[in-house]
């Protein structure tokens, strides 16, 4: 799956540590995601998972290495300049605005594209009316490409929960990412949810790379190309699903030293 | 038809349709800003009559009347998206008493600075259309070309900020801001910059309201929109100050009870109808007419 030397990684880790005071979150860590490959970022509570996730949005700055988007040709990138580089996240929980329909939530995903500005939109009302119905049926399509368009005129809070996370992946994919990174995409899910959730990932592998982080290894298991194994801030493991599996530092992790 | 519309009842709708419009567009503009960045903007009126002012100068140098409206929309526009930067940008994250403050202050500023310029008279944009009212077989129909010009283009002006806000890019991206700042920004959506948009379409509105009063009979002066001002506050607090169709529908309201106060009860209580609207309004619906739920982060 894409392992030649020469392919250039969507998203590169080299050698990132955290430090919070006296506190190494991450110590040393080091992973790429290559083009359309599925990898998971896994580990105990407390690992560094959700740390590592931040470094690679932005949202955290390393106390040293770097985070690099090769393939995009970008280097590290605040959380404003995600979207235009190519790079969708969704957020823990879902982060839908609660006062816009379903519909609006997806459209937003759309915003990071040029045009519309604040002039075209006041001295050309008409036109900027065409983009937003432009926007509107781009919008509608992906609701229907994840099965959830009755839901379009509804408010958020008022739909069941898998389907807000649907919402929330939509919206994701409106920004046409390169590189989408997802946070705990399983999490308050049920099982037929999980398989559904999992089978839309997996065709997502066509058209982009996906980094996801996630406690749930019987979503991740079946569903990734590779998987990061985090303990105490460090890699313990890197490999595809099946060496992990069988990885006795990774099952030491899991099932055994917890204090 | 005709004896219907010069009968009295229809005196008080039209009088208070009239005045309700330039409520609805304050409270709007009001609502624009409070939605988007959460200050109470005390200096609106203010702002919006400095920019009527700086209009009223260049029609005395013989502009057109559209000429004086459109340099009015854009001097209050710009001095909107200014003073957001300028004075209220520091103060984001900070306690909401601050930008109050500042603003109260910034008011007393304006109105003395304007008093300055241009003397405390009362003056006039010349009306574009006639005056006087129409009437019915020597009866008197509330209405005039000028009243419903006035009524036509807040209306226009109403219509024109909801298209903006609901069916356009700009729209989004300016409700995405304000709903959700930290999301939107990750959606790509330049937050601060929408919040200054926000402010200049909200004192755009506001000037308008400024001009219409500056044509009509009474003309303006400095302090004149200090009580349009309240009037304004209190229709967007009846509409429950998240919502631009409740402010607009609050405006509308306070004219009309203000009005029939006014026929029907006593000139001397008219002025306290705002109050009491709101104190109903409050008791009655605490959350808004059109807001449909409550759960405001402070």
């Amino acid at each position: 799956m894409g392992d030649e030397p020469t392919t250039e990684a969507t998203l590169e880790l080299t050698d990132v540590s955290v430090r919070f005071g006296g506190l190494l979150a991450l110590n040393n860590i080091s992973f790429g995601v290559l083009p359309n490959q599925i990898v998971g970022l896994i580990g105990p509570n407390g690992a560094g998972k959700t740390t590592a996730f931040n470094v690679a949005c932005g949202f955290q700055k390393p106390s040293s290495g770097t985070v690099r988007f090769p393939a995009l040709g970008k280097g590290a990138l605040k959380p404003s300049e995600l979207a235009k580089a190519g790079v969708a996240r969704t957020l823990q929980g879902v982060g839908l605005f609660n006062n816009l329909s379903v519909l609006e939530n997806v459209m937003s995903g759309a915003l990071s594209r040029p045009g519309g500005g604040f002039l075209t939109s006041v001295l050309g009302l008409p036109h900027g009316l065409g983009m937003e119905r432009g926007l509107r049926s781009e919008a509608m399509a992906t609701l229907e490409r994840l099965g959830i368009a009755k839901f379009a005129g509804s408010i958020p809070t008022g739909i069941p929960y898998g389907i807000q996370k649907k919402v929330s992946l939509a919206r994701a994919l409106m920004g046409k990412p390169k590189l989408l990174l997802l946070d705990e995409p399983a999490s308050g899910l049920d099982e037929s949810e999980l398989e559904e959730f999992a089978h839309l990932i997996t065709e997502l592998r066509a058209s982009m790379s996906v980094l996801l982080v996630e406690h749930n290894m019987d979503f991740v298991m079946p569903l990734v190309d590779e998987l990061v194994v985090l303990n105490f801030g460090q890699v313990i493991a890197t490999g595809t699903p099946s060496v992990i599996s069988s990885n006795e530092d990774v099952l030491a992790a899991y099932l055994g030293v917890d204090e | 038809m005709g004896a219907f519309l010069a009968s009295n009842f229809m005196h008080n709708i039209f009088g208070g349709l009239a005045q309700g419009v330039i409520y609805s567009l304050v409270a709007l503009s009001l609502v624009i800003i409070w939605q988007s960045t959460h200050v109470l903007n005390f200096a609106q009126g203010a702002m919006a009559m400095f920019a009527t002012y700086v209009g009223l100068t260049e029609i005395g140098r013989g502009v057109g009347y559209w000429w004086c409206v459109i340099i009015s929309v854009v001097v209050g526009m710009a001095f909107g998206g200014i003073t957001e930067r300028v004075l209220i940008r520091p103060l984001y994250g900070k306690p909401e008493i601050n930008p109050i403050v500042v603003m109260v202050g910034f008011l007393g500023v304006i109105e003395a600075v304007t008093a300055g310029i241009w003397t405390s008279t009362t003056r006039n944009i010349p009306a574009p259309f006639s005056q006087i009212y129409y009437q019915y077989r020597g009866r008197l129909i509330l209405l005039s070309p000028f009243v419903i010009f006035q009524i036509a283009l807040a209306i226009g002006i109403m219509l024109f900020v909801a298209a903006l806000f609901r069916y356009t890019k700009l729209g989004l991206q300016l409700r995405a801001a304000a709903l959700a700042p930290e999301v939107a920004r990750l959606l790509g959506v330049r937050v601060h910059r929408m919040l200054t948009i926000g402010w200049m379409l909200s004192a755009g509105v506001g000037a308008v309201a400024a001009v219409i009063i500056a044509s009509g009979n009474f003309g303006l002066f400095p302090t004149d929109m200090d009580g349009v001002f309240v009037a304004g506050f209190i229709a967007a607090a009846v509409g429950g100050l998240e919502s631009p169709m409740g402010a607009i529908a609050g405006g509308l309201l306070l004219g009309l009870v203000e009005q029939f106060i006014l026929a029907y009860w006593s000139p001397s209580v008219a002025p306290l109808s705002g109050v009491i609207l709101l104190v109903v309004a409050l008791m009655v619906r605490p959350q808004g007419i059109f807001t449909r739920s409550v759960n405001r982060r402070v």
